[in-house]
């Protein structure tokens, strides 16, 4: 089983993702961004976290031209599975496979710390190795996490069940983080084989780590 | 031709750095002159063309691709020769 993680210019979690699916038993490659294309077995795509180009312009708002992007909507479109996480996040609603957009935190700082998550849908096969209402406990670090999407758009997703996880306290009541519509942390695409959420899973798989809640939703795409 | 991008957040998009920045000021003594504070990014583009109507075109397609994300922000631009 291969996974992709992409690499970008700018790009800080490329190995230790690589390190969490090793340790969970798959082989990696890491791909530069002017790469054409992804190696012909592979089975998800990560798009890791980091400041592609400095998050200049706006947070991944450069690296969704990268030759490599090509590839991966390509690979999105006809089924492959692909999982942004943080910037990876950024980049996938940039170039339009995840809708809505990721604004400046509310509170304009930069948030880094542990932080409740409540699991919205299991209903897919990123997150099918939880159940609903599950409570996960797996850092945040970004600046740019205040996810936004319109009334309309936000209904759509509510509807098509494309809201994965909230932001939320130990008890699974919704929180304020970052500003985030209905403090939505992670979403999917309408086919459900795009995923795009701003904590950090590959920093939650040990117990020196404070968490091992992030090894399910790893695994998740390969049931 | 030098022509002059501002991208800004929407209306009806909440913008924290403008609202940071509007308290900041009433702080400093100018609360109830302020309305509203919005903060946005210019972008200045010096272009070989000279022609007006194609520049605009060309840098309209700027904005969409690239330099705003018209899901939450809208763009003007301004042609200053």
């Amino acid at each position: 089983m291969k996974v992709s993680v992409l690499r970008f210019p700018g790009t800080n979690c490329e190995f230790d993702t690589q390190y969490a699916f090793e340790k969970l038993g798959y082989s990696v490659d890491i791909i530069w961004h002017e790469d054409n294309s992804l190696p012909s077995d592979t089975k998800l795509v990560v798009v890791p976290g980091g400041f592609s180009y400095g998050d200049y312009l706006r947070s991944g708002s450069i690296a969704r031209f990268s030759p490599i992007m090509r590839a991966v909507e390509e690979y999105a479109n006809n089924g492959g599975k692909v999982l942004g996480i943080c910037n990876g996040f950024q980049i996938l609603t940039e170039i339009g496979l995840l809708p809505g957009a990721l604004k400046r935190n509310n509170n304009l700082h930069f948030i880094s710390k542990y932080q409740y998550l409540s699991v919205e849908n299991s209903d897919n096969s990123f997150l099918n190795a939880y159940s609903d209402s599950d409570i996960l406990n797996i850092p945040i670090a970004h600046a740019d996490g205040n996810y936004y999407i319109d009334d309309e758009g936000l209904k759509e997703l509510e509807l098509n069940s494309q809201i994965l996880l909230r932001y939320c306290d130990e008890n699974g009541k919704r929180v304020i983080i970052n500003g985030s519509v209905t403090s939505i942390a992670g979403i999917c695409n309408k086919d459900k084989n795009v995923f795009g959420l701003m904590p950090h899973p590959e920093r939650a798989i040990e117990d020196i780590l404070g968490s091992i809640d992030g090894i399910k939703m790893l695994k998740g795409f390969n049931k | 031709m030098n022509v002059i991008v501002n991208v800004y957040l929407k209306n009806g998009v909440l913008d924290p750095q403008g609202k940071a920045t509007h308290h900041a000021l009433d702080s400093l003594g100018f609360d109830g002159v302020i309305e509203d504070v919005r903060i946005g990014k210019q972008i200045i583009l010096k272009l070989s063309s000279d022609n007006e109507a194609d520049a605009k075109i060309e840098v309209e397609k700027m904005c969409e691709t690239l330099l705003a994300n018209t899901v939450i922000e809208d763009y003007s631009i301004e042609i200053t020769k």
